[in-house]
């Protein structure tokens, strides 16, 4: 009985079968493991030697430039940094509570008070705060680009009108910008309990300012040129003007709008730092500029977490949009990369 | 006769960069209720252009569009068209597609059910009711052009306008297609305007074909009454003398090169400049 309960063996020609799924593997991994995976990992090694080379025989005031090493440690102690920062306001909180606690037991009239805590804001607390700035003057951006772009795509009376207008605001730096709001800022919103702080509104609507104009001018190229048969199909079903925006316009330019949100946040993303870092508005910019104002041996190397994060973010967030851009895309054919 | 659409000396010309373009000089057709009309011509001779007038979509230099005794001014769904190429918004459903159509049609007389068994019913006529949640890009040409005439026959038109409707498909998906068609009209009684290049095509399904000449400044070359008894069927077809004949005399006026510049003067002082740039141009080129 057992002899028979025990699996057969394999027969002789089992091995053979092996190597088709050998030779499957092999090929599996010549046409995507090797260049989805490998060839990326590969440059990025190369980038780190080439980078940890360099950077020693470039002596800087500061000391030699950090290499890879150097800057993973560094983003290792923002990082406890951040942890520490947290445990203290988390002490103080629990004193603060217990102190009051104290206070009504004694007297239950007593007034106690919440004391917000005044830490310095910790590297993490910056990257925070830059994306909270990005995304919010990027929305802005775009609640008002879409709409003036579909208008202007719609009619071309407004597009002559318009069209000088943002072409000579289009190329207009960052830099540019940045006194001239700071000022209307300082002047327009003067308010005794400021909801949001001044320099987030600055830094905000600078990246408004600038990140505007690929959105805006992709949605006017997109309204414009819908298939003149579906406006054809329009005309004979005498769709109202609202509906033929919603159901034939809007549809038809979503992604020619998809690609230029996509490139006004990046766009976004760049002004944001270079105002945070101009303007000393909180942020990843900022903190650039005052460890470069610092200046002790370890602020390099703290530069450079920054600015790697800074490049990390940047591509996240482009994936992110990518992924909306592939999700709302009806045309499922073209390819978006 | 009782005339339920009318085409009265019609003329077009087109604003090009090289200056004024004629492309229809004196159009002139009457056609009954419930008839169907080909339109055969070589291509560019106006055919689009043609039933583009009808439709509304184009404005007619000279002469006019008459429905029911009134002038056509603008589109409207009573004179729908099925495209070309088909035109369906690809972003929406096969269902959504017909739907646009009946809501913006319907939405005041008929309610959301009564609506929604509409569409399905002509869903159920051109046999598109199993993809009906399918987008445009995942079905077939065939089944796309039949989507684009059922959103056509979903507006409930008095005439129905099709542009070369079958010109982008195989032989076996245009014979089903013409079927289906020739069934639809028969139950419904719409007015058909069909603009064709397959001169199989137009004796088949029509009860005249309308032959243009070539343009610019095309006008009606000639007219063939097609005298078959209905339900036509294919098959018995390409025997039938009358048929055989009918089919004989498009082909001679296609190949004959009927043109606006051997056939008599037009009359438009535009189509006698096109006429003698044309006569130019022979010299020209000896
Ligand atoms: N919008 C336009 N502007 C200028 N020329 C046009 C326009 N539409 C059509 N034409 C010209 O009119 C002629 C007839 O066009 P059309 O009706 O499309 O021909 P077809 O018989 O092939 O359908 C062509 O020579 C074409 O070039
Ligand atoms: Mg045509």
């Amino acid at each position: 009985m057992a002899t028979e309960s025990t699996p057969p063996l394999a027969p002789p020609n089992a091995a053979r079968n092996l190597w088709p799924g050998l030779s499957e593997a092999a090929s599996r991994l010549a046409t995507r493991t090797l260049p989805r995976l490998l060839l990326p990992l590969l440059g990025i090694v190369v980038v780190l030697v080439l980078w940890a080379n360099i950077a020693m025989r470039i002596n800087t005031s500061l000391g030699a430039l950090p290499g890879p090493a150097a800057v993973w440690q560094q983003a290792g102690n923002l990082y406890d940094e951040h942890v520490a920062e947290r445990t203290k306001a988390r002490a103080f909180y629990a004193r603060q509570q217990q102190r009051n606690a104290d206070a009504l037991v004694e007297d239950p009239q007593a007034e106690v008070k919440t004391r917000p805590y005044t830490g310095k804001p910790t590297f993490i607390d910056q990257i925070g705060t830059s994306l909270v700035t990005v995304l919010s003057g990027f929305a802005l951006a775009s609640l008002f680009a879409i709409p003036l772009g579909i208008a202007i795509g719609l009619s071309p009376w407004l597009y002559a009108m318009l069209n000088p207008a943002i072409q000579i605001a289009r190329p207009i730096s960052p830099l540019a910008w940045l006194p001239i709001v700071t000022l209307v800022v300082s002047a327009v919103y003067v308010s005794d309990d400021p909801a949001v702080s001044k320099s987030y509104l600055v830094s905000m609507l600078c990246v408004t300012l600038c990140s505007l104009w690929p959105t805006l001018m992709n949605t006017a190229v997109g309204a414009s040129s819908v298939s003149a048969d579906l406006v054809n199909v329009s005309r004979v079903l005498r769709l109202g003007r609202l509906t033929h925006v919603r159901r034939i316009v809007l549809p038809s330019a979503v992604p020619m709008i998809f690609a230029g949100l996509r490139t006004s946040l990046g766009v976004a993303w760049m002004v944001l730092i270079a105002s945070e870092m101009l303007a000393q508005n909180p942020g990843l910019g900022k903190f650039v500029w005052d460890e470069f104002q610092n200046g002790s041996s370890s602020s390099l190397g703290r530069i450079m977490v920054a600015v790697i994060t800074i490049g990390l973010i940047g591509f996240a967030l482009d994936r992110i949009m990518l992924l909306l851009q592939r999700a709302v895309s009806w045309d499922k054919n073209a390819v978006l990369r | 006769m009782n005339t339920h659409l009318e085409l009265s000396d019609i003329g077009m010309n087109f604003k090009t960069p090289r200056g004024t373009f004629c492309a229809l000089d004196g159009i002139d057709l009457k056609v009954a209720k419930g008839e169907f009309i080909s339109l055969i011509g070589h291509s560019g001779c106006g055919k689009s252009t043609v039933l583009n007038l009808v439709a509304g979509l184009l404005k007619a230099t000279r002469g006019g569009v008459i429905v029911n005794g009134r002038q056509v001014t603008e589109p409207g769904p009573e004179r729908a068209m099925v495209f070309q190429n088909h035109s369906l918004l690809p972003w929406l459903t096969v269902f959504e597609n017909v739907a646009l159509a009946v809501t913006k049609v319907f939405g005041k007389t008929k309610t959301r059910a009564e609506q929604r068994a509409w569409i399905e019913h002509n869903l159920e006529l051109v046999h598109m009711t199993h993809a009906r949640d399918k987008r445009p890009n995942e079905i077939s040409g065939g089944m796309k052009q039949r989507v684009g005439i059922a959103r056509a026959l979903a507006m409930q038109p008095e005439i129905l306008l099709l542009d070369e409707p079958f010109g982008a498909l195989d032989a076996l998906t245009r014979a089903q297609l013409q079927d289906s068609l020739m069934e639809i009209q028969a139950r419904l009684g719409n007015t058909i305007l069909m603009v064709t290049h397959d001169v199989d095509e137009a004796v088949l399904l029509s009860d005249r074909v309308v032959m243009l000449n070539v343009g610019p400044g095309a006008r009606i070359g000639s007219i063939l009454q097609v005298d078959l008894p209905r339900p036509r069927n294919r098959l018995a077809l390409a025997e039938n003398p009358a048929y055989i004949h009918a089919r004989a005399e498009i082909l001679r006026f296609l190949y004959d090169g009927h043109s606006a510049h051997n056939t008599a003067a037009p009359a438009s002082p535009v189509a006698k400049v096109s006429r003698l740039q044309l006569l130019r141009r022979k010299v020209a080129n000896g």
